[in-house]
């Protein structure tokens, strides 16, 4: 990481560039990030410990993270098979496999949980079947799971993608030639090679999967202590007039965004 | 699928590719297909005339209008910012340059509705930042101001993280050579540096030109919702479809689609465009 | 495949949890600003169900613009009883087949245990003196009240303005039409729902008056006693019915038809209509409410009956699609 400064720039210059993007980013991404634990604790360790305890919080946090170990496997094998099907074959569509896969990240939350309800919801295209058959799709674990899949598909197919692509396919040609089935193929040649990738498309997806708020909360029915994701209790909370409970339950959400980030410069740092 | 794969197969000597290909079909098709195909179906249903009736209403429209300036007024702010931002990062060493980069992922990470909370709360009249910038007789909370704001925020990263790789990778050789030459500066940014990375900078901005049209979360909280004047798309297909009328959530629905569609692939091919102008280059 | 098997477990993990029940297991799905309310009020029952069948009951909570929970329960969310601030709403759920149409003789009073009206709450030592429907359409004051396309208490705002509008103008429409539009001109903010318009007003200091049912300017006057808020209540008003019903098809399917008549039943009695006086409504017991009149300021009363010919004629005249409340709000 030793780049050549581009000579005759002056250190004058830099220093005012750094301190450009230093002020602003501090402004514009720092601050609401140190303001949400500030009003957290504006009463106290005592009432944040009292609003996080509260059994209604604790039961948001039990279903995101519930939520959360669904999605997140699913997802990694997901985008693990899109990878390898994209990146070691050539077959015409590729192209478009990858603007799908993308289709999520331009889409608005809110229109994908309205997708849903067309499809799943009891006046929906499906909502006759599931409702002779007594399945509870949406308003229930389902729903809230389904669309957080639609939401995250991209995040672990996108980290990994590039990589194995950069990388070819020699090395698993090499071992297929020795004689290793497909499996050994992938758990001892690719996965070393995409293991931190995979790992930081992980912990992005994690990061997605529990802060969902749009999308859940067209389909999640807002039942206190049934079907409030951690996001969706943050505003009931607010709308409760408990700002420093809506705060509190944010700081959580805000200290796993923290972990996740804190995890990936240390994923990095291996990769590089 | 066969009749088309048999001829390519013969070449193919990784396994794995029915399994991969049929489990990646699999998913796509039930998570993000079905969905979205029954979203054009109700479309479908509504009848060209009516379709046309609801998105070129003077409600929808000034939405659109909306949801289009706000998103320009973000890009433009994260056009800037955030070449700033890969500039600094990339070509500086300084104390705190980690902690300054992993913050360029916040956005990501933070959950929308709580980055629209806390930056409502700053920026209204009792906030941090309000109490200043009102004094100073600029109103961001619940104005278009606020809206592009919610959007820069979380769109920011698509900008920093497209340039970064591309801006690591260039060749410093060719800086020197016009350096030789005796190129000032600005000259080497504007006919050396920029154009490398002009490629990867229009991605970036179509990436988030694109995630702040579908933006929500954020915006609810601080936009004040007043048609025709802080009404965004989204937030119109969300109240169309409280008020019963499935139809013109829909319909907006489907127009915002379209946005995403025509971005995404604009954004695909401007990538390509910049992947072989990175090899060219090179 | 994975995914089919891990949903097929997904799916049997929220069904398996959801027979059962030892006990009973009610949802009820409400309006807005009734949180505090039966946060207070499902204990008390609950008790009084323990003591008449000897049965332990847990009421979930849902609370939302009452049209937007309409909305939930047509697709689905499982509701076993609603309580409501718009009967419109309780209309569409009828229409769809949830329960039956004559829902308003299943119970007394039109299915409307309590009734409200829409009041105002003003800054402290009320600075612009705003006192009844006309200082609203001052061009000095901004009014502060949700969005009536998705939010009932907004609806009845804009009713109750334009009911007084009518009375004072001789039945004028159009006098009214322009009256109703300068109250809306005003309006800085149009929230969602109740109770973040209520947010707007108390926690970031936005308007001048912010008008919401009466129960809920006497909540938040005590909520945020420190600020001094005022109760103000108009000269005139609109008779606001909260009316509950049993959703009858996901009670039957959910073998809680009993507990859930029961629950709307109790809420009749003097014990609920007690709790519910501490919480500002009015009260539809004559004795219980006799203690809670001195609290409670004398208002000339109108329904929507009297004045707009009933709810199908507003929904005709009003609310439908390019109707009044689009000329003078959306398309001001």
């Amino acid at each position: 990481m030793t780049h050549t400064h581009l000579p005759g720039q002056t250190r004058q210059g830099e220093r005012l560039l750094i301190g450009i993007a230093v002020v602003t980013t501090l402004l514009f991404i720092a601050a609401p990030l140190v303001y949400i634990f500030a009003r957290a604790f504006s009463q106290g360790w005592q009432v944040y410990a009292e609003n996080i305890l509260h059994p209604a919080t604790l039961h948001a946090i039990w279903l995101t993270t519930v939520v959360a170990i669904i999605v997140v496997p699913l997802n990694v094998a997901f985008g693990v098979a899109a990878a390898w099907a994209v990146a070691k074959h050539r077959f015409p569509g590729r192209g478009i496999l990858v603007t799908i896969i993308e289709i999520p990240f331009s889409i608005s939350p809110i229109i994908a949980g309205i997708c849903y309800l067309l499809l799943y919801g009891r006046q929906g295209l499906l909502g006759p079947w599931l409702q002779a058959n007594d399945l509870q799709v949406m308003f229930a674990l389902p729903g809230i799971v389904l669309v957080t899949m639609f939401v995250t598909a991209p995040f672990v197919a996108r980290e990994v993608l590039p990589l194995m692509q950069a990388q070819g396919s020699e090395q698993e040609e090499a071992a297929v030639t020795l004689g290793a089935n497909g499996w050994q193929v992938f758990t001892r040649v690719t996965l070393p090679n995409i293991r931190w990738a995979l790992l930081y498309g992980a912990v992005l997806c994690t990061a997605r999967a529990v802060g969902e708020f749009g999308g859940v909360s067209v389909v999640s029915g807002n039942i206190r202590g049934q079907t409030n994701t951690l996001p969706l209790h943050v505003e009931l909370l607010f709308n409760d007039l408990n700002a420093v409970g809506a705060f509190a339950a944010a700081s959580t959400l805000t200290l796993i965004a923290v972990v996740a980030l804190i995890l990936k410069a240390v994923l990095e740092g291996r990769r590089a | 699928m066969t009749a088309v794969a048999a001829p390519i197969r013969a070449k193919r000597v990784l396994p794995g590719f029915t399994l991969s290909l049929g489990t990646t079909l699999l998913y796509l098709t039930f998570i993000v297909l079905i969905p979205v195909l029954a979203l054009i179906l109700k479309g479908a249903e509504i009848g060209p005339a009516r379709f046309w009736q609801i998105v070129s209403s003077p409600r929808a429209v000034a939405a659109f209008q909306i949801t289009l300036t706000a998103a320009v007024i973000a890009t433009v702010f994260n056009a800037i910012y955030g070449l700033l931002m890969a500039w600094v990062l990339v070509r500086y060493e300084f104390r705190g340059k980690r902690i300054l980069d992993a913050l360029m992922d916040v956005p990501f990470a933070l959950p929308t509705a709580v980055a629209g909370l806390s930056l409502t709360a700053l920026f209204s009249a009792n906030g941090w930042f309000g109490g200043v910038l009102e004094a100073a007789g600029l109103q961001v909370v619940y104005t278009i101001w606020g809206i592009a704001l919610a959007m820069a925020f979380t769109s920011v990263p698509f900008v920093v993280r497209t340039i970064q790789p591309v801006l690591e990778d260039m060749d410093p050789a060719l800086e020197q050579a016009a350096v030789t030459l005796g190129a000032r500066p600005w000259a080497i940014f504007t006919r050396v540096v920029f154009p490398a990375i002009l490629p990867a900078w229009l991605a970036g901005c179509t990436t988030a030109f694109a995630r702040s049209l579908g933006e929500f979360g954020a915006i609810v909280f601080i936009a004040g919702n007043l048609p025709f004047r802080t009404e965004i798309a989204a937030l119109l297909a969300f109240i169309r479809l409280e008020e019963f009328d499935y139809n013109g959530a829909a319909a907006i629905a489907l127009v915002l689609l379209g946005f995403a569609l025509v971005l995404l692939i604009a954004s695909n091919l401007l990538q390509n465009w910049a992947a072989k102008h990175r090899e060219a280059t090179r | 495949m994975k995914f089919p098997a891990l949903t097929a477990a997904a799916l049997a993990l929220t069904l398996g949890a959801a027979p059962a029940q030892a006990q009973d297991t009610l949802l009820n799905v409400s309006y807005d600003i009734a949180r505090e309310l039966f946060e207070a009020l499902n204990p008390a029952f609950a008790a009084h169900w323990e003591e008449t069948t000897g049965r332990t009951v847990t009421i979930d909570m849902s609370h939302g613009g009452s049209s937007r929970q309409a909305r939930a329960i047509l697709e689905g969310l499982p509701a076993d009883v609603v309580t409501f601030n718009q009967e419109t709403d309780i209309d569409v759920l009828a229409d769809g087949g949830l329960l039956p149409a004559d829902w308003r003789d299943l119970l007394p009073n039109n299915a409307s245990p309590y009734y409200s009206l829409p009041a105002f709450l003003v800054r402290e030592g009320n600075p612009l003196n705003i006192q009844d429907w006309d200082d609203l359409a001052r061009d000095d004051v901004a009014p502060v009240f949700p969005n009536p396309k998705t939010s009932g208490n907004a609806r009845y705002t804009y009713l109750a303005a334009y009911a007084y509008a009518l009375a004072n103008n001789g039945d004028d429409h159009d006098a009214a039409q322009t009256f109703v539009r300068d109250i809306f001109a005003s309006v800085p903010v149009f929230d969602t729902g109740g109770r973040a318009a209520t947010q707007t007003f108390a926690e970031r200091n936005i308007g001048d008056v912010l008008v919401t049912f009466e129960a809920e300017t006497g909540g938040i006057a005590a909520e945020y006693a420190a600020q001094g808020l005022e109760r103000v209540t108009p000269s005139q008003s609109l008779f606001a019915a909260f009316p509950v019903a049993v959703v009858a098809e996901n009670a039957e399917r959910n073998g809680t038809t009993e507990v859930a008549t029961a629950y709307l039943e109790w809420l009749y009695s003097a014990e609920a209509q007690q709790i519910l006086g501490e919480y500002f409504y009015r009260l539809t017991d004559e004795t219980v409410a006799a203690e809670f009149a001195d609290s409670q300021a004398a208002v000339d009363l109108v329904t929507v009956d009297d004045v707009f010919g009933g709810w199908d004629a507003i929904r005709a005249d009003h609310l439908a699609d390019g109707a009044i409340l689009d000329q003078v709000f959306v398309n001001q």
